[in-house]
């Protein structure tokens, strides 16, 4: 029994620093959207700062991983848990290295003169940061049901995408003056729609973790 | 010869499967009982193994896997107070009907031990022993011809071609046991059954027994109980997990070990067990 004692300490300890490293993604977002949103060139200088911090824990993750993998030789819902959390932690750094993109992009951005209106990457900013937050909810239950659920969100994203991608186009026809400012604002919504894809595939994972499914390119 | 038809749980099915039921069934085994006096050691035990493939047999100590082996060639007749019901077929053949041959059973499905069991002769008499006392061999060629075969079958030609007249006793445990293994190639059985062939080697000759198993596959089918989970996942295609006589689960071996059917099998894979 010691063995799984063991083991089982090592699996809480690998949860517990992929969530860490999901929850910082989470921060870098949500703040790099107050960044943008409120023109705050100081709070995207932090989040530019707490990268590589993000970027130690996504190597300490792995880390643990390879240890298990290595040590333990892990099976069935053990070995789905830790390849799950393996092919997890990149994703999350990816995700945070949109958010420091979106700062920089914001720092540019606190420049120029205001754009008109943030609403619509505002929302997206709020649809991807409560995507992100329900896929690493529905991880910690290991709620493959909940995990699915946040999958569909991804089209409101990309619906909204859709339509500032075209608006910022119309706008840099029609006002050339503008074109500067508005392919940074093109580059913003980009980047929060591979969050929106990044979350799903943190989805996909848990509904392998949960139930074995491989839903990957299915949806 | 039927097709087979693995009990596979068709949740988690998976692309090997199709491959597995195009496999004739080598060993059917249906509503098996074993006692061992009035203690009953196997309870209704229905299985089918596809030939030219490699099943494990996995579970805890006592769970009757090897029992179970061991009814596959009658092994368990020469223990006193055993009695077996149900039938296990071998190529549609009852081997447990009135009048069924024994002997040319076992000629059709060898066997290879935990401890590896050279006589104490050469190493060419040791190969060449079943061959001369069933008379398989019409001269003296032959024999050699079908010594050196069984023993690059059995992947030692290479280490041992130069001293055939060497004791049997003076190879190393590894190469005892793959000894063995050609001894009982050299018969050309059909069914091979292994009974932790490898638990008392080192890392490096449990390797080539492994990798000798899995070469095997292409010419017999393979029978292996082991209590290396590990090695049941390097080698076997299908695994069947037993617990205190019954058999709790048959699959692929991919989803044994990632994604059993029955939660008592992951409980024992994960090591969660009891």
């Amino acid at each position: 029994m010691e063995v799984h004692r063991h083991l089982d300490e090592e699996l809480d300890t690998l949860r517990s620093s992929v969530l860490r490293l999901g929850g910082e993604a989470e921060a870098a977002l949500i703040k790099t959207m107050r960044a943008l949103t409120e023109r705050d060139s100081a709070v995207a200088q932090e989040v530019l700062e707490h990268d590589d911090e993000i970027d130690q824990l996504e190597v300490e993750v792995d880390r643990q991983c390879v240890d298990i993998f290595a040590l333990r030789q892990p099976a069935a819902r053990d070995l789905r848990f830790v390849m799950s959390v393996a092919k997890m932690a990149p994703v999350l750094e990816r995700i945070a290295d949109h958010a420091s993109n979106i700062a920089r992009g914001a720092i540019d951005l606190n420049k120029e003169p205001e754009p008109k209106d943030y609403s619509r990457l505002r929302k997206m900013g709020e649809i991807a940061s409560s995507m992100l937050g329900a896929s690493l909810d529905a991880f910690t239950k290991n709620d493959a049901a909940a995990a699915r659920e946040v999958i569909k969100r991804d089209a409101e994203i990309n619906a909204l995408h859709n339509q500032i991608f075209h608006e910022l186009i119309e706008m840099m026809t029609e006002e050339p003056s503008t074109a500067t400012r508005n392919a940074r604002l093109l580059f913003v919504a980009k980047h929060l729609e591979r969050i929106g894809d990044y979350v799903t595939d943190i989805c996909e994972l848990t509904v392998y973790m949960a139930e074995a499914a491989i839903i990957k390119h299915t949806h | 010869m039927s097709t087979s038809t693995l009990l596979i749980n068709s949740k988690f099915a998976v692309g090997s499967r199709a491959a597995l039921a195009e496999r004739a069934t080598k060993i059917a085994v249906d509503r098996l009982n074993f006692y061992y006096g009035r203690t009953q050691a196997l309870q209704n035990i229905s299985i089918k193994i596809p030939e030219q493939m490699v099943m494990a047999f996995i579970g805890p100590s006592g769970c009757g896997k090897t029992t179970f082996l061991r009814t596959l060639n009658r092994m368990n007749d020469v223990i006193p107070g055993t009695r077996v019901e149900g039938s296990v077929l071998i190529d549609d053949q009852d081997i447990y009907a009135p009048g069924s041959d024994v002997v040319d059973l076992r000629r059709k499905v060898g066997m290879v031990f935990q401890k590896s069991n050279p006589f104490p002769k050469s190493i060419f008499d040791n190969v060449a022993y079943g061959l001369r006392i069933n008379h398989l061999s019409a001269s003296k060629t032959e024999l050699e011809d079908r010594v050196e075969q069984a023993l690059q079958d059995a992947a030692l030609w290479s280490e041992v071609k130069d001293r055939l007249k060497s004791s049997a006793l003076s190879l190393s445990g590894g190469q005892q046991q793959r000894l063995c293994i050609a001894r009982a190639l050299a018969i050309r059985p059909e069914v091979i059954l292994m009974d932790e062939p490898a638990s008392a080697l080192d890392p490096i000759a449990t390797s080539k027994i492994e990798e000798l198993i899995v070469d095997l596959k292409k010419q017999y089918t393979i029978v292996i109980v082991t209590h290396n989970m590990q090695q049941a996942a390097r080698v076997s295609d299908l695994t069947a997990f037993f617990l205190l006589g019954k058999l709790i689960e048959v699959n692929t071996t991919e989803k044994m070990f990632t994604a059993p059917a029955e939660k008592v099998t992951e409980d024992y894979i994960t090591g969660r067990f009891g």
